[in-house]
């Protein structure tokens, strides 16, 4: 194996994961590798003659920087916590679900499915795709749970465990009757129109008799499912509104089906003629098709996560005499805990070390991390940075205050209560006119003659059936849906969609919204630093896992070369020091920095690293927000729109920028709690404002599920992201005002379509009224016009899309 | 023109097979997930050749 370090610019792209190979360059076998975990998962395949898994797609790998689990997984072995994991366990055989968001492409299937191959005791693995899920039956005797995962975790399929886990089994039930209604339909649809075909043609005086008896039993016979089973939901639907006082598009799709269907029976059983079962079984399909292209979901995203997802499962706890790992939900009031490296602090404790380096940006949204020291009262969600702590547990789990937050209203709120949608809107004047057509039908001929005047009534009820109307809907936003997909922006269900239209006014969170949280920038200020002495900075700092020596490592493109690091010191909570190239060099805090006399001084909140060569001072890197690219022209195009807020957990340092950047009129509030923010939006929402929040962190949890529409942005969309209405990929966030424009031209979409639908509606309307409505007439008019109100919403919806520059 | 009954009728059950084939797939969750079948079919089965590397090394 040779190590490069000083390569030169040009692009070389790992081989494992197509990381452009930058500062760890590894060639093995003429192959390059970014860093040594990618090299270490080539070999191990390699070892196992699995490197099909290179074949099959181009550079399938997870990179592995930045990933080391170390031994974060030892509670796996705690029995308690793997039932917990374990679907399945006996002597021989176990069988476990991990949901591992990493994967992402058919190599990945290959891979995951040849387990077997490369570990003993793996006996079946099965991927399924959409749900990121991994099925994995294993025996224990051979390979532990714990081996099992850090294997995978290795391979880069990191599982994501988590106390919600256990939880999710239950939940994940697959409605599958839509599938079964929508076969049913369609085989009763088909069959019966095949047997209509004589009547079609004009055979309609078939001489035999008993042919004609057969066939019309037969359609009534197919039809019975399609009235009885397919339909059903309409139904509930429709009794449902009843009982909320409202009239839904279901109330007159279950008249007409209704009235379809005694019709038919009565002409096929009295007068002996034909029938509308054709039509009837057609329109279950057409209708029950719509409505199983609206219930499209993300399967591999979760919108419903609450902090259970966010919290590991189990701790590690003190017990008489040693560390034991035990589930976190079994904490108490107390105990001693120990928190780890990149671990979260699963309750609200008091700090027993001496000191701790917090990381809060993604519960409170404080940018940067907080040191604590001992003693200090320390609140649950925070990620500990740097080595190992202790805690005395002050509160249990879900007693701690920001889990507090879960016991809100805004959660127990029942989901889309008091929105109407446009087409129930409609559907009540459609539905009294409709009823008022009829009676009036049924009054003129019942003077003439009141079987006739019977028919009449009847017709009206079967060609008005708003077939074509409710298809409108779930096509037009079915279709925008899967167009904002594209861009990644992924909403939770069309109703979201539909939503878009009544915002009045937006909110933003600031840190990790609208900044950056990974790519902060590091200015220098002080005396102009040569570049011997930025070399010599880098080569400090690359030894620390800090996130602020990481900011600034990654802030100095120079080539580090071969310098000599001697007596590295890490002190937590203050800095580093180092004697490179013969010189003392010192990067932290200042009293760390300039010594202790000049303590006075020391009254900055914000970031500063301040660094120091031999005694003397050369000045300090301050760690800016870097806003996303791009920012400042969507603001713009918001504010002309909508009223703009910006909510932050952090402190004013920013708000000049802030002021800049957002057009006047715009509010700024700071040091906003969790609790907070979702108090800021329901006072919006009592003044009749209509609010959509755009944040990322469980700080805003409460504020997202509180607001009308909840948006979180990540720049990983496997990540983990409190519950929203829709999750956007932080590419995308630019395209927020295209996104809500796109929503008021579905909008125009869906009011097109309902002309189209009335057209028709009007046309039937007129033959039933004049007592022509025949069941030819019938299933050739309602099959065409839910055609091509299908046709029309999904093609133009696609053209606007492609217009407005969308896909 | 009985012989239409039977044609019907035995087109019918035909039918009838093949819908219950169509709800079998469905309750057994064949629909759960059609992405990863898709991809799996194409995977070749490379007979292992681990023997061989162990007599070269």
């Amino acid at each position: 194996m040779e190590r490069n370090k000083g390569q030169s610019k040009e692009k070389i792209i790992c081989y494992h994961c197509g990381d452009e190979c930058r500062d760890e360059h590894v060639i093995f076998e003429e192959k390059d590798f970014c860093c040594m975990g990618c090299k270490t998962v080539y070999e191990i395949l390699d070892e196992n003659d699995l490197c099909t898994y290179y074949d099959l797609d181009k550079n399938p790998g997870i990179s592995l920087k930045s990933k080391d689990f170390g031994d974060k997984y030892t509670f796996l072995d705690n029995e308690d916590v793997a039932k917990l994991v374990l679907d399945y366990r006996d002597e021989e055989k176990a069988v476990v679900n991990f949901y591992i968001p990493s994967i992402h492409c058919s190599s990945c299937i290959w891979l995951l499915e040849n387990l077997y191959q490369m570990m003993q005791g793996v006996s079946h693995s099965r991927v399924n795709f959409t749900k990121k899920e991994m099925h994995l039956v294993f025996d224990p005797g051979v390979i532990s749970l714990r081996n099992l995962v850090e294997m995978l975790s290795t391979l880069g399929y990191e599982p994501l465990i988590s106390l919600d886990d256990h939880e999710r089994e239950q939940k994940g039930k697959i409605n599958r009757s839509i599938y079964l209604k929508i076969g049913i339909a369609g085989f009763a649809f088909g069959n019966i129109m095949l047997l209509s075909f004589p009547e079609y043609f004009g055979f309609e005086g078939i001489s035999d008799i008993t042919l004609q008896h057969f066939i019309s039993w037969l359609n009534v016979l197919l039809s019975l499912p399609v009235v009885f089973y397919c339909a059903n939901d309409y139904y509930i639907s429709a009794m449902a509104g009843f009982r909320q006082k409202y009239i839904n598009i279901d109330v007159p799709i279950s008249l007409g089906i209704i009235a379809l269907f005694t019709r038919s029976l009565y002409e096929i059983f009295v007068t002996g003629s034909p029938g509308y079962l054709d039509s009837l079984a057609g329109l279950v399909f057409f209708l029950l098709v719509g409505k199983w292209f609206q219930n499209f979901t993300y399967q591999g995203l979760s919108f419903d996560r609450d902090y259970k997802s966010y919290f590991p499962l189990a701790i590690h706890r003190f017990d008489k005499d040693k560390w034991v790992s035990v589930p976190v939900k079994d904490l108490n009031k107390d105990d001693l805990i120990l928190v780890r490296n990149m671990e979260i602090i699963p309750a609200d404790s008091l700090l027993d070390s001496s000191l701790a380096n917090i990381d809060y940006s993604f519960v409170t949204g404080e940018s940067e991390p907080q040191i604590r020291k001992s003693g200090d009262f320390i609140y649950a969600g925070g990620r500990q940075m740097g080595g190992g702590i202790q805690l005395r547990v002050q509160k249990s789990v879900s007693q701690s205050y920001l889990m507090q937050l879960w016991n809100n209203d805004a959660f127990a709120k029942e989901e889309d209560l008091g929105f109407t949608n446009l087409v129930n809107v409609i559907s009540k004047y459609f539905t009294l006119g409709v009823l008022a057509f009829a009676i009036g039908g049924l009054i003129f001929w019942s003077d003439t003659d009141f079987g006739l005047a019977l028919n009449v009534f009847t017709a009206v009820l079967i060609v008005a059936c708003p077939c074509a109307l409710a298809l409108s809907t779930p096509f037009t936003l079915g279709s925008a849906m899967r167009v904002l997909g594209k861009k990644h922006f992924y909403l939770k269900n069309v109703n979201v969609l539909e939503k878009m239209l009544y915002v009045t006014h937006i909110v933003f969170d600031k840190t990790g919204t609208i900044t950056q949280n990974e790519e902060s920038r590091i200015d220098f200020r002080g005396d102009t630093l040569s570049s011997s002495d930025l070399s010599v900075v880098k080569a400090l700092v690359v030894n620390s896992t800090h996130p602020l020596s990481r900011k600034i490592a990654a802030g100095i493109e120079l080539n580090v070369g071969e310098k000599v690091v001697e007596e590295y010191e890490e002190i937590a909570g203050k800095g580093l020091k180092a004697r490179i190239a013969g010189e003392e060099v010192r990067l932290g805090s200042r009293i760390f920095v300039l010594g202790e006399s000049d303590i006075g001084l020391e009254s900055d909140t914000s970031a500063r690293i301040h660094l120091a060569k031999e005694g003397k001072y050369l000045g300090y890197f301050a760690v800016r927000n870097n806003y996303r690219v791009g920012l400042k022209p969507m603001i713009e195009a918001l504010g002309s729109k909508y009223k703009l807020t910006v909510l932050t957990g952090d402190n004013e340092t920013e708000k000049r920028n802030l002021m800049r950047m957002f057009p006047e009129g715009a509010s700024f509030l700071f040091h906003q709690s969790p609790q907070d923010k979702l108090e800021y939006i329901q006072s919006l929402q009592k003044s009749g404002e209509h609010v959509l929040m755009v944040g990322d962190g469980l700080n805003d949890a409460g504020a997202l599920k509180q607001s009308d529409i909840g948006i979180t942005v990540t720049d990983d969309i496997t990540n983990f992201t409190p519950a929203s209405d829709g999750i956007m990929d932080a590419k995308s966030l630019n395209n927020l005002p295209g996104f809500l424009d796109f929503a008021q031209t579905t909008r125009r979409i869906i009011i097109a379509a309902f002309v189209i639908s009335f057209l028709y509606n009007g046309v039937g309307l007129g033959f039933a009224l004049a007592a022509l409505l025949t069941p030819l007439f019938a299933a050739i008019l309602m099959p065409l016009s839910s055609i091509s109100v299908v046709v029309f919403a999904t093609v133009v919806t696609n053209f606007m899309a492609r217009y407005k520059n969308l896909i | 023109m009985s012989v239409l009954v039977l044609l019907i009728s035995f087109s019918l059950i035909v039918a009838l097979i093949f819908l219950a084939a169509f709800i079998w797939a469905v309750r057994s969750g064949q629909f759960d997930d059609t992405d990863s079948p898709a991809v799996r079919i194409l995977f070749d089965d490379k007979p292992r050749d681990t023997k061989e590397k162990k007599e070269k090394d």
